[in-house]
């Protein structure tokens, strides 16, 4: 039975939102069930499903796929956002390795004590715009496509449009310098399966609050303290 | 211009030894540059030659190429330790990322507080024992086969190696209640360019030694 991807996760962001993204990119519809309650983390353990008792869980094609590198290769690859030979595939893989890192600081933030937050997202700032963001503009500068890798859409684009995204919650105007990277956020903004996905009661979740942390900590049974970078 | 790969990082293992391994089991030639102090580092940083300022970087087919993920996908696929399709690459990809997970945590041990270590230790050995190599057990049992996936080597069974030798250190016995590891660890081992590799004068790294940490923190600190 082919179906729909399902996607195994709480109802935030988190760890599966850069395959959320990418299988919107895509274009492929995908079905979620979000874990609520420790009781059901629980079922999905015995159930064998998750191959290292974690989540993201993925059943894509027949696989219960784990562990977010994987299966968003899988999907890039699936759905030829990978790039058109192996060197290509190495600068996409180079590309999303960084927007890779900048997001992985803000992972973490919504479970930092409010004094660490301010100080994580000063830190999340002066990472993307001191050696992050200046890498991607200059990629765009230099070869002036509207894409990142081989004048053609590729899952480096969609990440980096997550992650400029995910940095401007944290400071609006954080693109201010760099105006390829303007221009490619409204290019990229406007591919149709991406304009939808940016819509309103699209399956984009929202910056992560009080209740999803809560969730985590109590489904994982994850109460120690997160530290900031 | 030697055309082997040459690598920048610093003499230890570190987030480069996954692709020495790598490297080594293809039969991969590589030079190696060290970096020895501060400023090593801070002139690649200058001359551009680090993509977001950091190591690890391989210089290789005139790329310079930086992401430890993306040197080790990039390696695999050229030698052809990536699985044949789709689906194999999938399970390869499952199986490292479980045991950089691994990896990544038994290394975190090294930066916990000193009365925070040992306890620390305790908790990845046990991990390694219950969630990580039940696993890889579990799956050459399945399929009875010498190799994880698809009947032939690929980095997935470079890195189980290279994981298994590891924790090894840390506790010799870990591999007591998975006989099929045993003899994996035995089998792979005996692979020509990774026996080579095993061997001393090869270019794989030693564990960290105390006395070393001071020189090494203030390169990148």
């Amino acid at each position: 039975m082919a179906g729909k991807p399902k996607l195994y996760y709480f109802d935030g962001r988190g760890k599966m939102e850069s395959i959320r993204w990418l299988l919107a990119a895509a274009g492929v519809e995908f079905e979620e069930e979000f874990l609520e309650t420790r009781e059901q983390y629980e079922k999905l353990l015995q159930s064998g499903s998750l191959l290292f008792q974690q989540v993201p869980l993925v059943e894509i094609d027949g696989m219960k796929m784990v562990q977010t590198r994987a299966i968003l290769n899988y999907i890039a690859a699936k759905y030829n956002l990978y790039g058109k030979d192996l060197k290509e595939r190495a600068l996409i893989d180079m590309y999303v390795g960084g927007t890779e890192d900048l997001m992985g600081f803000i992972l973490m933030f919504p479970f930092l004590s409010a004094e660490d937050k301010e100080k994580q997202r000063a830190f999340i700032v002066q990472k993307a715009t001191s050696r992050y963001f200046p890498v991607y503009e200059k990629v765009l500068k230099d070869h002036g496509q509207d894409f990142l890798v081989g004048n053609s859409f590729s899952w480096a684009d969609v990440h980096l449009l997550e992650a400029i995204l995910m940095v401007e919650e944290k400071k609006s105007d954080v693109l201010s310098s760099f105006p390829q990277l303007q221009a490619f956020k409204r290019r990229i903004s406007s591919i149709p399966t991406i304009k939808k996905f940016l819509e309103p009661g699209s399956q984009r979740k929202p910056v992560p609050d009080d209740k999803y942390v809560e969730t985590v900590r109590k489904v994982l049974r994850m109460y120690y303290d997160i530290k900031a970078n | 211009m030697s055309g082997k790969p040459r690598l920048h990082y610093v003499n230890a293992r570190g987030r480069m030894e996954p692709i020495r391994w790598l490297l080594a089991a293809a039969g991969v030639e590589f030079e190696e540059a060290f970096l020895e102090k501060k400023d090593d580092l801070k002139k690649l940083q200058t001359n551009g030659d680090l993509l977001f300022q950091q190591v690890p970087m391989v210089e290789i087919d005139g790329m310079k190429m930086v992401q430890t993920r993306a040197i080790l996908n990039y390696i695999a696929g050229k030698y052809n330790l990536y699985g044949k399709d789709l689906k194999e690459r999938a399970l390869i990809d499952m199986y490292v990322e479980g045991l950089a997970d691994l990896n990544e945590l038994i290394s975190s041990n090294f930066f916990q507080p000193a009365d925070k270590k040992e306890e620390h230790l305790a908790t990845v050995l046990d991990k390694a024992a219950t969630r990580y190599f039940p696993v890889y057990e579990k799956v050459l049992k399945g399929h009875g086969q010498d190799f994880l996936v698809g009947n032939k080597l690929s980095r997935a069974d470079v890195q189980l190696l290279e994981t298994i030798l590891l924790v090894e250190e840390s506790k010799p016995d870990i591999l007591a209640k998975f006989p099929l590891l045993q003899s994996f660890k035995a089998k792979t081992s005996n692979i020509p360019n990774i026996k080579k590799f095993l061997q001393p004068g090869s270019q794989r790294k030693q564990p960290i030694q105390e006395k070393d940490i001071p020189r090494l923190m203030q390169i990148f600190h």
